[in-house]
């Protein structure tokens, strides 16, 4: 049988497993990993990502007595102030993680707490407690290669997400159906593997819980709950909130829901059905780990198939953390990065709705390509002439930090000097994960290079 | 001293407006704005039956008191936040289309979107917006449209996927970054394919919105979103005089998903809904193109008839909407209210027209094309329009 895995690991395979895996790496990053067997590289990843700690405390709000609900504000001006309070603490709380997917040494950490932000997709615009974000946050980083049963079980009395999906307003006597729909066909099984009637079931089994908003903690109250007999997915019992859960993770559709997610985040647009459902076996008798099926997943044919290389589209975090990896660039002010991300369509810990951000092809309309490429344009114009402004509305702009002579040095290309062809060569396989679709001008110099290469449609990909 | 409007009326008449008018009557000279009530609008809370006695049974706290609502006639009214449609229904400028749905309703809020904006049956799946569908049906050698949609704010193209449109939030500055993008031919996989199209959706666009930065119109639009929506939709329309034009345009207004506290959130959602359209006929009056405007809302669905314990509504079916332009054959309700003593097995009301009808009815009679391609079979027509 032909196998398209690598013996070893070329620059552009490294690239390739890099960018997948984390943000775009810098040629140097690369250079680390070049000769390893794919599954050396890939257990490599997986252990770093395993043992990955936050690399900066969390901004001091998150360490600070729980803020009491905005609700909760007598007047006029104190709800004002405490709404400018929740809205500065939620910059600070993307701007650090952004900040951490820009320096960890084991971006995968951070890929798949974002994978599960955006899967368990929850939004500060309805929770209204941006604490209560980061105490989400920290479960999402806590299991986000371990077991995904008990991240759902988790996810399902994090009071975030009672808040969110109205599980806190679920009672006996008074069900909502909110959490109860979104849970099946977003979190576990997929849309048509369930019907309303087992909505209307399971809504009686999540009944019950609340949020002490003074604690941010999840209470169950029995008096609320509705322990009569459910029938839900063909099984009946007096399931409570934990058994209706894993009578939804018995379902056959649950691991193959969960691995196609991993599949288009990681390997190509379109799951292979036999591969995919090789691997949600595998993935459903580890009893659940995440890393089993991303080990899986990163060492299948699928994965490593020239047809599935540069067939991906960026994020927004991912092209401007990628971007600032790449290049090694540090901005001075990470709330810039915020900005960056939001105007491109994904500000973190405010995904558009519940089903998270659709992501792909999605991610490309022309508002927000014209906003990728300004970004990466004004991010070498400012190099060109320091101070520039890159983050718009900030005071005074943002330095930039890039020194673009030792990044180039090793390529064999000057900031001023025309590359010549094998430097060219060399340029775009760090720069593109494919050739660039624009020719650049005979005559360009180093830096305008990149740039030029980073205005090319083929840098929205991965 | 010329108070404001007369000064406008005069300012209008310092376009070739006559000639442009005539050539308008045509369809390639029509707009359609679709206005997107996004989270699924509570259709009951919106035109209400406050005669009907289920009605308050129903919704104990949500149920608006029939002394508070705007009367249309005996049995339905407006929610009183709704106040500045209130002329437009009088000038019959408005209709308000009942009960719109389909069979077998999907009560998720992903797929009922993508439903309404494919024009597909609940069960199959489209990959093209109906109005895409409507291009190829005819309505794109009609005209050399500037582009064949314009969705504003960075919502999803919605109806307009598949169609050769561009999304934008300001149309200045859209032109002003259109030249970090250079020409090239669509090639590559499917994901360099996509990058490119938009690529080259975004130079044609440029190309005719180019020039246009002079257009300011004296109407005021509201500060919020919405109302900034409206006034970017206005001044593309108001700066097309004569070129081929934008034919649709895609607003969004959302989230109408109130699964609790529902009364505070609608009531606001509603207002800002209504100021926008009165700022959307002021601007497009002021523009000499509101008889050629078409404006319609729609949603992915209704809400449950029977409000929750939360003080909100589940996600439902059936809903009202409105339509509304100078063509409009308004000042009525077109179809029936959905039956509240009837109810489907989920508590919902049941639709009594089919959302399809509604598009069949502007692809033929607004963009004159043939409906059969565009809502994939054959419904009747609804009798709204003038045309």
């Amino acid at each position: 049988m032909s196998t398209t895995l690598p013996a070893r690991l070329s620059v552009a395979d490294a690239r390739h497993l890099l960018g997948r895996t984390g943000f775009m790496p810098s040629p140097a990053e690369v250079a680390a990993w070049v000769g390893l067997a794919p599954d050396e590289a890939v257990d490599r990843l997986l252990s770093g990502a395993r043992r990955a700690q936050p690399r900066q405390p969390a901004p001091a709000f998150t360490r600070e007595p729980i803020r009491p609900p905005l609700r909760a504000q007598g007047d006029v001006e104190a709800r004002k102030e405490a709404l400018r309070q929740l809205r500065a603490d939620t910059v600070a709380l993307a701007a650090w993680w952004l900040q951490e997917m820009r320096d960890s040494p084991t971006p995968l950490a951070e890929r798949m707490t974002l994978f599960w932000h955006n899967h368990f997709a929850t939004s500060v615009q309805k929770v209204r407690q941006a604490q209560g974000m980061y105490v989400q946050h920290q479960l999402l980083r806590y299991h986000a290669l371990g077991s995904f049963r008990e991240l759902l079980h988790g996810v399902a009395r994090d009071p975030a997400m009672l808040v969110y999906l109205d599980g806190a307003a679920n009672r006996a006597d008074a069900p909502n159906e909110n959490f109860a729909r979104e849970v099946m066909e977003l979190f576990t099984l997929g849309e048509g593997q369930y019907g309303e009637q087992d909505i209307k079931e399971a809504a009686r089994a999540f009944s019950g819980w609340a949020v002490d908003r003074d604690a941010w903690t999840a209470r169950f109250r029995p008096r609320q709950h509705d322990r009569g007999e459910k029938t839900l997915l063909g099984r009946r019992g007096r399931f409570d909130a934990d058994a209706a859960l894993d009578v939804m993770l018995d379902q056959p559709a649950a691991p193959r829901f969960i691995v196609g997610k991993l599949w288009r985040e990681f390997a190509s647009p379109v799951p292979d059905a036999a591969a995919a459902g090789a691997i949600a076996q595998r993935f459903r008798e580890s009893g659940w780990r995440i890393d089993t099926a991303l080990r899986e997943l990163l060492l299948s044919e699928a994965f490593w198939a020239p047809a599935h290389r540069a067939v991906l589209i960026k994020s927004p975090v991912e092209l401007a953390v990628g971007t600032l990896r790449q290049f090694e660039i540090q901005l001075d002010n990470a709330e810039a990065l915020v900005g960056i991300t939001s105007r491109q369509g994904q500000m973190l810990f405010r995904p558009p709705n519940v089903k998270g951000w659709p992501g792909y092809t999605e991610w490309i309309t022309s508002t927000t390509l014209l906003d990728r490429k300004r970004f990466t344009e004004r991010l070498f114009r400012a190099v060109e002439q320091p101070r520039m402004e890159v983050g718009r509305g900030m005071q005074g702009g943002v330095g930039v930090r890039f020194d673009a002579e030792q990044w180039l040095k090793p390529l064999g290309a000057w900031p001023d000097r025309e590359p010549d062809a094998a430097a060219r060569d060399r340029l775009v396989e760090a720069v593109l994960a494919t050739a660039p679709v624009h020719p650049v001008p005979a005559g360009t110099v180093g830096l305008s290079y990149l740039r030029a290469l980073s205005l090319d449609p083929a840098f929205q990909l991965k | 001293m010329i108070d404001r409007r007369q000064l406008l009326s005069l300012g209008g008449l310092a376009f070739p407006a006559l000639g442009w008018a005539q050539a308008a009557a045509s369809a390639a000279g029509r707009v359609l704005v679709l206005v997107e009530l996004k989270g699924g609008n509570d259709g009951l809370n919106t035109v209400v039956p406050y005669a009907h006695p289920a009605y308050a049974q129903l919704r104990p706290s949500l149920a608006l008191k029939a002394d508070e609502v705007l009367r249309l006639d005996g049995a339905l009214g407006l929610h009183p936040s709704l106040a500045p449609l209130i002329p437009m229904w009088e000038k019959r400028e408005l209709a308000v289309l009942l009960g719109l749905g389909y069979p077998q309703p999907n009560l998720s809020h992903f797929r009922s979107i993508e439903i309404w904006d494919t024009a597909s049956r609940a069960t199959e799946y489209l990959d093209e917006g109906w109005v895409a569908r409507a291009m190829s049906a005819g309505l794109r050698d009609s005209a050399r449209f500037t582009t064949e949609g314009v969705a504003i704010g960075s919502a999803s193209l919605g109806a307009l996927t598949g169609a050769n449109a561009v999304s934008l939030t300001n149309p200045e500055a859209f032109v002003t970054q259109a030249r970090l993008v250079r020409p090239a031919a669509v090639q590559g996989n499917a994901a360099l394919e996509h990058v490119l199209r938009v690529e080259s959706g975004v130079l044609q666009a440029a190309d005719g919105l180019r020039g246009q930065g002079a257009v300011t119109l004296a109407t005021e639009f509201p500060s919020h979103n919405f109302g900034q929506a409206v006034r970017a939709t206005c001044q593309i329309v108001a700066g097309q005089k004569g070129k081929g034009g934008v034919p649709v345009f895609h607003l969004t207004h959302g989230s109408f998903d109130t699964h609790r506290g529902q009364l505070g959130t609608h009531a606001n959602l509603l207002k800002q809904l209504a100021e926008g359209l009165a700022a959307l006929k002021a601007g497009l009056v002021e523009a000499g193109a509101w008889e050629r405007t078409l404006v319609v809302t729609y949603s992915e669905f209704g809400r449950r008839a029977r409000q929750n314990q939360s003080g909100g509504t589940d996600h439902g079916t059936a809903a009202p909407h409105f339509v509304m332009g100078g063509a409009v054959r308004g000042g009525r309700f077109i179809g029936s209210m959905p039956d509240l003593d009837r109810l489907d097995g989920n508590q919902n009301l049941v639709h009594t027209a089919d959302f399809r009808q509604l598009y069949a009815t502007i692809a033929r009679r607004w963009w004159g094309v043939n409906p059969e391609p565009v809502v994939r079979g054959s419904f009747d027509l609804l009798p709204f329009l003038e045309v």
